[in-house]
């Protein structure tokens, strides 16, 4: 992945959001939703980003198409910076769109398939003749011929259709990037992989890059070419889909690919490999934020924020554990090794 | 564990039915004409409404022409079909005459109310922060007044008068509407489909003319049109109170109250105005709850 150029770069995004009434002074508590997050994505890549509900993975979604202003950090769109002016986050909304989790909720219930496809580019400034034929085609690309389905109301599709209905529309505008959020979380398991599929092929079609957002490992496995894990609006780890899968670096990471679950009845888990839920990410302590319910963690993991560090063996795998990372001062680290820090 | 599948050919699609191809609006329109109750109303509304609008035309006697002679007459009377009141005059001319005024006072300070209200707390609840909390704190200090307080207070302090009058029952519709305004679109705001919207890019005019005005439009015309009748009661009341038109004018709830002396006399007569005003309010209510229905996308 190192040689494609980026298409999007996100520096250092920082969002905390402010605990009680905006209204009557600042407020001393806040939630880290995202904590000095960064990562870049090649084009035509697929970035899989994976980490339990409420890590801060929609957030940084948001963050990227400016639904979500940034505290901090910035996102850089074909090398060039965005999100300082209104007209720069509308030429990122063109290059970059979403697809949300709740298909029904992301439509219009009373706009038609067609209507609610066509918004955006009419919105944009199309003749509405033209955004009406964009849209039709949009939908004949998503497998919803328009001649059966550009009239029909979200209530008179089924989840799947719907969800093909919310591509259609991201896809209407022509964007470079599509973010997926959650976009296949909600669909049953066959609906599932049809839609994957779909995405699959569209991605090689149309030449687009995802980042694609779940909680579900095995479906990020089978879309990503690299994975993003998150834990409480921190980055643990970012590497090719093998390495992530196959030889984790970071103890959480560890620990949630030991927790999917196996087909074979033989590798069944008689405990789960964490237990307990995330601590509070309100005004959240220094150090690791995994520290609390890691097994090997040490004063140093409390006391220190690991920043993220290349994996030995491989210099596109980054993780922040002083367990793996060389001359930490972990028990169980490596012996010292030059360090290499991230771009 | 094995699982008997038979293929299935998919089921052939059905073509696409026609009413798709109309707008929304269009199909809106097409399930309130089937609605048996909305579509009566309508009906007699439009039967008051035309009575009121061509009053100099079909009333049948002048409703200020009084007689002594022939004061209170039942109903089917010779001449007065629905009798005569206190002061002789014809009941029917003077219910038709008086439609004009009642209609007026219950209907244009609603329509306004709607229109200022309704863009007010769409506005507020799509901007959300600080525009929203302003807008709604000071509609919570209109909310401390009882509203026929509120109206008797301001038409006391602007002086008597059908215009005063018209602007106190504006001022007290307005914030009611924009709280169900306001909350109706903070509901929706942070529906996918609003976010999606803003994420196409789409300028924030054009997501509340084209995706939240269509969803709060349910709520509001609902709540507004519930507000026709309690419009025509507070201006009665105003004019009882001598803050609102002035006797001799024949309107419904000026009559109501003049009328009230009869009520052991002549009750039928003294009925009729309130008559009158439940048939326009009781309308109007269940227009509004056909319109509810009809709003609705699913049957």
């Amino acid at each position: 992945m190192t040689l494609a150029r980026p298409i999007v770069t996100a520096t250092g995004l920082v969002k905390h959001f402010p605990l009680g009434n905006p209204f009557f002074g600042r407020s001393r508590s806040y939630i880290a939703a995202v904590d000095d997050c960064g990562f870049s994505l090649a084009a035509g890549e697929t970035l899989g980003v994976v980490g339990e509900s409420g890590c801060g993975k929609s957030t940084i979604a948001r963050m990227i198409i400016h639904l979500v202003k940034p505290d901090r950090g910035s996102i850089e769109l074909d090398g060039a910076p965005v999100g300082q002016s209104g007209g720069d986050v509308r030429r990122l909304r063109r290059a970059v769109q979403m697809v949300f989790q709740d298909s029904y909720a992301s439509l219009n219930p009373r706009h038609t398939a067609n209507e609610e496809v066509s918004f955006g580019l009419f919105a944009l400034g199309r003749p509405r003749r033209e955004a009406i034929a964009r849209a039709n085609e949009a939908l004949h690309l998503v497998g919803l011929p328009p001649e059966h389905f550009s009239g029909r109301y979200p209530h008179e599709l089924s989840g799947g259709q719907r969800q093909r209905v919310n591509i259609a529309r991201a896809l209407a505008i022509e964007p470079k990037v599509l973010i997926l959020d959650e976009a296949v979380s909600a669909l049953d398991k066959s609906v599932q992989a049809q839609v994957l599929n779909l995405l699959v092929e569209l991605k090689r079609k149309l030449g687009l890059s995802y980042i694609f957002i779940s909680h579900d490992l095995d479906v990020v496995r089978f879309v990503s070419d690299r994975v993003l894990v998150m834990y409480l609006g921190k980055v643990m780890e970012i590497g090719p889909v093998e390495r992530i899968y196959s030889a984790p670096s970071h103890q959480y990471t560890k620990a949630l690919i030991a927790s999917r679950l196996s087909m074979d009845p033989s590798r069944r888990t008689a405990a789960p490999p964490i237990t307990g839920d995330p601590p509070s990410p309100i005004n959240p302590p220094p150090g690791c934020r995994f520290a609390a319910r890691c097994a090997i963690a040490e004063t140093l993991c409390r006391t220190k924020t690991p920043e993220l560090t290349s994996t030995v063996g491989d210099p596109s795998h980054w993780a922040g554990c002083y367990a793996t990372m060389p001359g930490s001062g972990h028990s169980k680290a490596p012996s010292a090794q030059p360090v290499v820090r991230p771009q | 564990m094995s699982v008997q599948s038979t293929v299935v050919a998919p089921p052939q699609l059905a073509p696409m039915e026609k009413k798709h191809r109309r707008g929304y609006w269009v199909a809106v329109r097409r399930r309130l004409s089937r609605d048996p109750v909305a579509i009566t109303c309508a009906c007699i509304l439009v039967v008051i409404v035309l009575a009121a609008i061509l009053a100099p035309l079909i009333a049948p006697a002048d409703p200020y022409k009084t007689s002594v002679a022939r004061r209170l007459l039942p109903i089917g009377s010779s001449g007065h079909l629905l009798g005569t009141d206190e002061l002789g005059r014809d009941m029917l001319s003077r219910l038709i005459y008086g439609g004009r005024v009642s209609l007026l006072m219950g209907l244009l300070p609603v329509v306004v109310a709607t229109l200022v209200g309704g863009f007010l707390g769409v506005v507020a609840g799509f901007s959300g922060g600080r525009i929203n909390m302003i807008t709604m704190r000071i509609v919570d200090v209109f909310f401390a007044f009882p509203s026929v307080l509120l109206a008797v207070a301001m038409t006391g302090a602007m002086g008597p008068g059908l215009s005063n009058c018209l602007i106190a029952l504006c001022i007290v519709f307005t914030p009611s509407i924009t709280r169900i305004a306001e909350s109706a679109t903070t509901q929706i705001r942070n529906q996918g489909y609003i976010e999606a919207a803003r994420a196409s890019g789409a300028p924030a005019m054009r997501i509340i003319t084209g995706h939240i005005v269509s969803n709060v439009m349910g709520p509001i015309l609902t709540y507004a049109s519930s507000q026709v009748s309690v419009g025509v009661v507070i201006a009665s009341g105003l004019s009882f109170l001598g803050l609102g038109v002035s006797p001799p004018t024949a309107d419904w709830g000026l009559m109501l109250s003049t009328l009230r002396q009869s009520l052991f006399v002549a009750p039928g007569n003294a009925l009729l105005p309130g008559v009158m005003i439940m048939i326009t309010s009781v309308s109007f209510n269940l227009l509004s709850d056909g319109l509810r229905t009809a709003l609705d996308v699913k049957p």
